[in-house]
């Protein structure tokens, strides 16, 4: 796992080296001079070899370090992940502003497209072929391919524009305990939520009714059946928890994608979580930022991969260690 | 292959016998409608079963062995299969009864064994946990009593260490002992009729022998009924008292178990008994009786045996493809064939 971050945080560097951005140049701004450019490089650390500007950067995670041209160093204090080169601004405290906002929006819709997917998916195992199922079918085909843009602009459209159900998207609200309360958090986050549920419970539902379907083919759903279990018992008990896995692989995946920062939506809805920050730091060569969120979104996937594999063993003993 | 004569009175598969039967069967039907068209999967099943007795039903693959016990245990029920016919079960017809209460009597009043103990057992349950969730469902009693129950019971179906083996999953289980935990789960709540497919078929040779061996046992103890579906008739001949030979979805023959081995009065069977391997002939030599089943979409309008039939010109006229013959029960051997007893003797004799 620490490999692997190494891993990308190594070729995330290097891309960002190799790209034709050139920070100090960016940094120093409109009036410029050769001169100026060779002490921005200086003070951006961008004037030593690429190896010692990576292990600085590495220490940083670990340790405070000083940051800035010799003489003009200022602390980055840990977590350092450097400077921005746009605000000068600690890349930490960015990050730790933005994450509020992408958790807000990840969880309520996470918690939406499960229920809605593995319910539906269920319900149209459970009655495969009758016209119940043929509707879910097709409404999962049509949500998987609505693009967020679509969705997202038609849901803001219709409730916040014309229905006035809903207030547009605020900065103010990133926490269902902040002084607004919870209902003005899911208010303002619900339609993200169902955006980001739309496309994703669509998917869900598809896996969630293939593998059920097949779990209830299985010979140990006869057994149960055969025991005299009640229906209920049979479905959930002896069906779901057994063609529910693949669905948890999927929801592990998709969270960690998730916290890495929805950008579409964030940029749809206006909502200044890490995808938002991210692509406005690529766009202006902000290198510090865009990798410190690369890395994080990187950090996030593997770490779902870690408690995927935790909840298999949960869920299935024949993946226990002895 | 032992054969032991057989001390106790036989209940015979005759049609004409009273609805006092334990289990009386009448004209069970199967039928699944697919894309294809309506798969006849069992057609016109007759036979009874008393408390103590153990039935014996042989047939190949797809000849709707496994579809009958499944109709029988209401498995069926809430599928698009459609079944018809009656199934007189103390008192209670097992066709029309409706699920919730044929959900009653399933575990508790039937209980059932399956072929492959791996893929039957619940792979994320320990084996106790299984038997147990089987005991109290039909049981009130607390979860330690269960326990109990199940621990006592897989002592009885010949598991050491019941008590440690109990929080143990099916993979950790050898094929024997899962067959072993599947009859215990079958069994923990005493049902009078036990219904066996094809338990023996995913072990081997010397754990089947034993397995066969609980079961009779068992059934002596509870004085249950066993219906035990089978493709092996070594299996049949160490435990059957009566046996029903199905073909196609019908019975071809039936009776006592030494009259079919012996007195065998239906060339299907005659077939079955002559592609058994014997340890004195020829190791190479085995006897399959040549073509294939008939396909169940569209069952042939005369014998369901006869394009297979070595012996249908013998009738003559073609009758054997033109006319299906009605099942005839001589004395308790019933036999679908058109061939006549002295030309089945013949037949018989000759081989």
């Amino acid at each position: 796992m620490v490999l692997l971050l190494a891993a990308v945080s190594f070729i995330t560097f290097t891309l960002f080296q190799l790209g034709p951005s050139d920070p100090a140049a960016a940094a120093c701004g409109q009036e410029c001079t050769p001169e100026r450019v060779a002490e921005a490089r200086v003070a951006l650390g961008m004037d030593q070899p690429f190896f010692v500007q990576y292990i600085d950067y590495m220490r940083g995670l670990f340790s405070p370090r000083m940051i800035g041209a010799p003489g003009a160093q200022t602390l980055c204090e840990w977590p350092c992940l450097g400077k921005s080169f746009q605000t000068n601004e600690s890349v930490a405290d960015i990050i730790a502003r933005s994450l509020p906002y992408t958790f807000s929006m990840a969880i309520g819709a996470l918690i939406l497209w499960t229920i809605t997917g593995v319910g539906l998916g269920l319900l149209a195992a459970l009655r495969k072929g009758s016209p119940v199922d043929k509707f879910i079918v097709g409404a999962a085909s049509v949500g998987v391919s609505l693009p967020i843009p679509v969705t997202g602009l038609f849901l803001l459209l219709l409730f916040v524009n014309q229905l006035h159900l809903l207030p547009f998207t605020t900065n103010e609200i990133n926490s269902p305990f902040g002084p607004q309360g919870p209902g003005a958090w899911v208010a303002n986050y619900l339609l993200p939520w169902i955006a980001l549920a739309v496309l994703f419970s669509a998917s869900y539902i598809r896996v969630t009714r293939t593998n059920m379907i097949e779990t209830f083919g299985e010979d140990f759903i006869r057994t149960a059946r055969a025991k005299g279990l009640a229906p209920r018992t049979v479905t959930f008990k002896h069906g779901v928890r057994a063609g529910i896995t693949p669905v948890v692989t999927m929801l592990g995946m998709d969270i960690g994608l998730l916290l890495g920062g929805a950008v579409l939506t964030e940029q749809i809805f206006s909502v200044p979580g890490l995808g938002f920050t991210a692509v406005h730091a690529a766009i202006s060569g902000d290198l510090p930022v865009t990798m410190a969120i690369t890395m994080l979104a990187a950090f996030f996937v593997i770490v779902a991969n870690v408690v995927v594999d935790l909840a298999y063993a949960a869920i299935d003993p024949r993946v226990r260690l002895q | 292959m032992t054969h032991t004569p057989l001390t106790q009175p036989l209940s015979r598969p005759a049609p004409d016998h009273g609805a006092s039967a334990f289990l009386d069967v009448r004209n069970l039907s199967v039928k699944f409608p697919t894309d294809d068209g309506l798969v006849s999967a069992v057609n016109g099943m007759d036979f009874t079963l008393e408390r103590g007795q153990t039935l014996g039903i042989v047939g190949e693959s797809g000849s709707g062995k496994s579809v009958t016990s499944q109709a029988l245990m209401g498995l069926l029920k809430g599928t698009s299969a459609q079944v018809t016919g009656r199934a007189m079960f103390q008192g209670k017809d097992l066709v029309t009864l409706p699920e919730s209460a044929m959900r009653q009597l399933r575990g508790r009043n039937i209980g059932m064994i399956f072929q492959d103990p791996l893929s039957a057992l619940h792979p994320f349950y320990t084996v106790g946990h299984q038997i147990a969730e089987a005991y109290l469902v039909h049981n009130k009693a607390s979860k330690k009593q269960a326990r109990t129950a199940a621990v006592d019971m897989l002592g009885r179906v010949g598991i050491p260490s019941p008590e440690q083996r109990f929080d143990e999953y099916p993979h950790h289980f050898s094929g024997g002992m899962r067959q072993r935990a599947m009859i215990a789960m079958a069994l923990i709540c005493e049902p009078e009729l036990l219904i066996a497919d094809e338990p023996t078929t995913a072990l081997d040779v010397t754990v089947q022998a034993q397995i066969l061996d609980l079961m009779s046992e068992l059934q002596e103890e509870t004085n249950s009924a066993l219906i035990l579906i089978t493709h092996d008739l070594g299996v049949v001949a160490e435990v059957c008292d009566d046996v029903l030979v199905m073909y196609g979805g019908q019975c071809v023959e039936s009776g006592p178990v030494d009259e079919i081995f012996y007195d065998t009065r239906h060339p299907y069977t005659l077939g079955l008994l002559n592609s058994m391997p014997t340890l004195n002939g020829s190791a190479s030599q085995l006897n399959p009786i040549p073509g294939q089943p008939p396909s169940l979409l569209d069952l042939p309008q005369g014998c369901i045996f006869s394009a297979r039939c070595q012996y249908a010109e013998l009738v003559g006229d073609g009758v054997c493809a033109k006319q299906r013959p009605e099942l005839t029960v001589d004395d308790g051997h019933g036999k679908r064939c058109h061939l006549s007893g002295p030309q089945i003797i013949t037949i018989r004799n000759s081989r």
